[in-house]
């Protein structure tokens, strides 16, 4: 196998998830007014006007402006989320692992019960009673995406609360505080590192989802809200919907071929044995 | 295996236990309350009417007597009245359930067995020809959102093609009996299948590939190639054997996501099972309906899970207990 950065898929990743980046950045600069203002005539079209390229939508906005302003949304929510659920999760699972018994049974229990719960029903459940802004989106789909990093970290906190250079730290008088942060948790990045880039890929997914029913932001323009809108004129002008759907694809899919290569550069266990199988 | 089923008892109890509190925090946390929602919806109300409502509801006790009435009456099986649809909430929930257990039913089982074939066909050269095609087109059926692949899917073979029914279940206007009726409801069931089809297959397809590279690697396959088993046997036998643990370690898990996935699914497709209900209940503010889809789908959550236990017990005798392996990624 060849080294993780001469793969092709992580120029494709990287480079994909770059040009949405890119995108989000000079938004403002390329496409300076309200994307959710009229521009011209509804149901253009791409490729038919040089002033609108990607064609305007079934109330006359530009989608190219749209999709610009879209990519912030989308990573904004991405990574903000992604960071609380990352937060949460390490210190529920490194909690639970470190001082195990009791409190680990809590914890697991509480994390288990969240697993029954389906995700995306709590997600919109909370940005509903909240009322949709970016802020509670980004809160709720936070709040119920960490249990996958708990279970991750609480297992990584399990075997190396064992290890020798941990008792040899506890052997110098190191408190919980330091041993969970100075001394465990930099031993236990890799899991989550990788798990995050899948995460930041779930929240933009379920961002979308959320305002394709409704409950996204009212005063941002979002892909998800595009697709909802697109899907009014599906008939007449499909590409309305496709295209920001596009938008979403090549975003998620950037950011799950990063995941893969992180996954494959990480994990010690797939070098080896690799020959035939 | 007497004190696995006690074990899962118990957690079911948990479930509904938790699930009914959770949801009277958020009964809570809404502003106004069900005498609030009656009032509006009848138009003008006097106050002692309002009061004598609360009185009736049991609302002007304290928090911590209504949680507890509230508990008592789930666990006798008294899931609440819904003023939205004017039904009980069981009958309701009862009602709804069938559509979304043969949406999710058909495409969670054609997702495992052509997931697992394909992820075997592909982790049988790495890095081959196959395995690129295979895996490519995975990653991009994982990485499409679902309401976006139900639209597409409608664009093409319902709008242009005309195919396929883009809508409900049935053919209303047609009033097909007997086996006509069961043929026009599996034609509605195509587009909504294959859209979560697409989704979940893809995420069977990267796990099981996975696990097979990583088990045709381990010793026992050695052996068996070592003893003279053909190829066949190595690689369906042994090696799939062992690989078919973390896919259904995914299923369990998974089996909470599903209901969340056939919510914009039935969305789209105007599909009236327990995901379309449950939004409705969200935007009616319909909580008692709202709770009974949860506690649902948290008891099919606890039996999945027992059910992947038992399976998982039958492929691998060193598995006694109900501790299971961590999950390989977070689904949507």
């Amino acid at each position: 196998m060849k080294a993780w950065y001469l793969q092709p898929a992580a120029w494709l990743g990287a480079s994909l998830l770059l040009l949405v980046g890119l995108a989000a950045l000079l938004a403002g600069h390329l496409y300076p007014g309200d994307p959710l203002d009229m521009v011209g005539v509804p149901y253009v079209w791409p490729g038919r006007q040089a002033d609108t390229p990607l064609g305007t939508d079934l109330m006359g906005r530009d989608l190219a402006a749209g999709l610009a302003h879209g990519a912030r949304v989308s990573l904004l929510v991405g990574f903000s989320s992604a960071l609380i659920a990352v937060v949460i999760g390490v210190l529920v699972g490194a909690v639970s692992g470190f001082y195990r018994g009791r409190v680990d049974a809590v914890l697991s229990r509480i994390t288990e019960f969240f697993q029954t719960i389906p995700a995306f029903l709590l997600a919109i459940i909370l940005v509903a009673v909240l009322k949709p802004s970016l802020g509670t989106i980004v809160l709720a789909l936070g709040v119920t995406s960490w249990t996958g990093v708990a279970r991750l970290v609480r297992a990584e906190f399990l075997t190396l609360r064992e290890r020798e250079f941990v008792k040899a730290s506890v052997a110098l008088g190191a408190g919980d505080l330091h041993l969970i942060f100075r001394e465990i948790l930099p031993n236990a990045w890799t899991p989550v590192i990788v798990s995050t880039a899948l995460l930041v890929a779930n929240a933009i997914l379920s961002e979308a989802g959320l305002s394709f029913l409704g409950l996204g932001d009212p005063n941002v323009v979002s892909w998800g809200s595009m697709i909802g809108l697109g899907r009014d004129a599906l008939r007449t002008g499909w590409y309305m919907t496709a295209l920001p759907g596009l938008a979403v694809v090549l975003t998620v899919l950037s950011l799950n071929l990063l995941s893969d290569v992180l996954h494959a550069a990480l994990n010690p266990r797939l070098s080896r044995g690799r020959g035939r199988g | 295996m007497l004190q696995r089923i006690l074990w899962r008892a118990l957690q079911l109890l948990g479930v509904v236990l938790a699930t009914a509190v959770l949801n009277f925090a958020l009964l809570k946390a809404l502003p106004g309350d069900l005498v609030d929602v009656i009032a509006s919806e009848s138009g003008s109300v006097s106050a002692e009417y309002v009061a004598e409502l609360r009185q009736l509801y049991g609302l002007e006790r304290s928090a911590a007597a209504q949680l507890v009435s509230y508990v008592g009456r789930v666990l006798q099986g008294d899931l609440g009245y819904s003023f939205r649809f004017g039904e009980p909430v069981l009958a309701l929930v009862l009602q709804r359930l069938p559509a979304t257990l043969s949406l999710v039913g058909v495409a969670l089982t054609v997702s495992v067995l052509v997931g697992v074939l394909l992820g075997v066909a592909a982790a049988r050269r790495p890095h081959g020809l196959a395995d690129a095609l295979i895996s490519s087109a995975a990653t991009l059926g994982y990485s499409a959102p679902m309401f976006w692949t139900a639209l597409m899917l409608i664009v093409l073979f319902g709008v242009r093609l005309e195919w396929f029914p883009i809508a409900g279940v049935r053919d209303i206007s047609a009033g097909y009996q007997g086996w006509r009726l069961l043929l026009d409801q599996a034609w509605h069931l195509v587009l909504p299948a294959l859209t979560l089809s697409i989704y979940y297959l893809a995420v069977y397809v990267r796990l099981t590939r996975a696990a097979m590279i990583e088990s045709l690697a381990e010793d026992f396959v050695r052996t068996a190639r070592a003893k003279g088993a053909p190829e066949r046997t190595v690689v369906w036998r042994h090696a799939l054997r062992h690989a078919l643990l973390p896919v259904l370690t995914m299923l369990g898990l998974q089996s909470s996501a599903l209901l969340g996935g056939s919510i914009v699914v039935e969305t789209v497709f105007a599909w009236p099972g327990l995901g379309q209900l449950s939004f409705e209940a969200i935007k009616s503010r319909d909580l008692p309906v709202l709770l009974g889809v949860l506690l649902f789908s948290g008891v099919l959550v606890v039996l999945v899970n027992a059910l992947v236990d038992v399976l998982q017990a039958r492929l691998d005798p060193r598995i006694r207990v109900t501790h299971r392996a961590p999950a390989q990624g977070v689904p949507a």
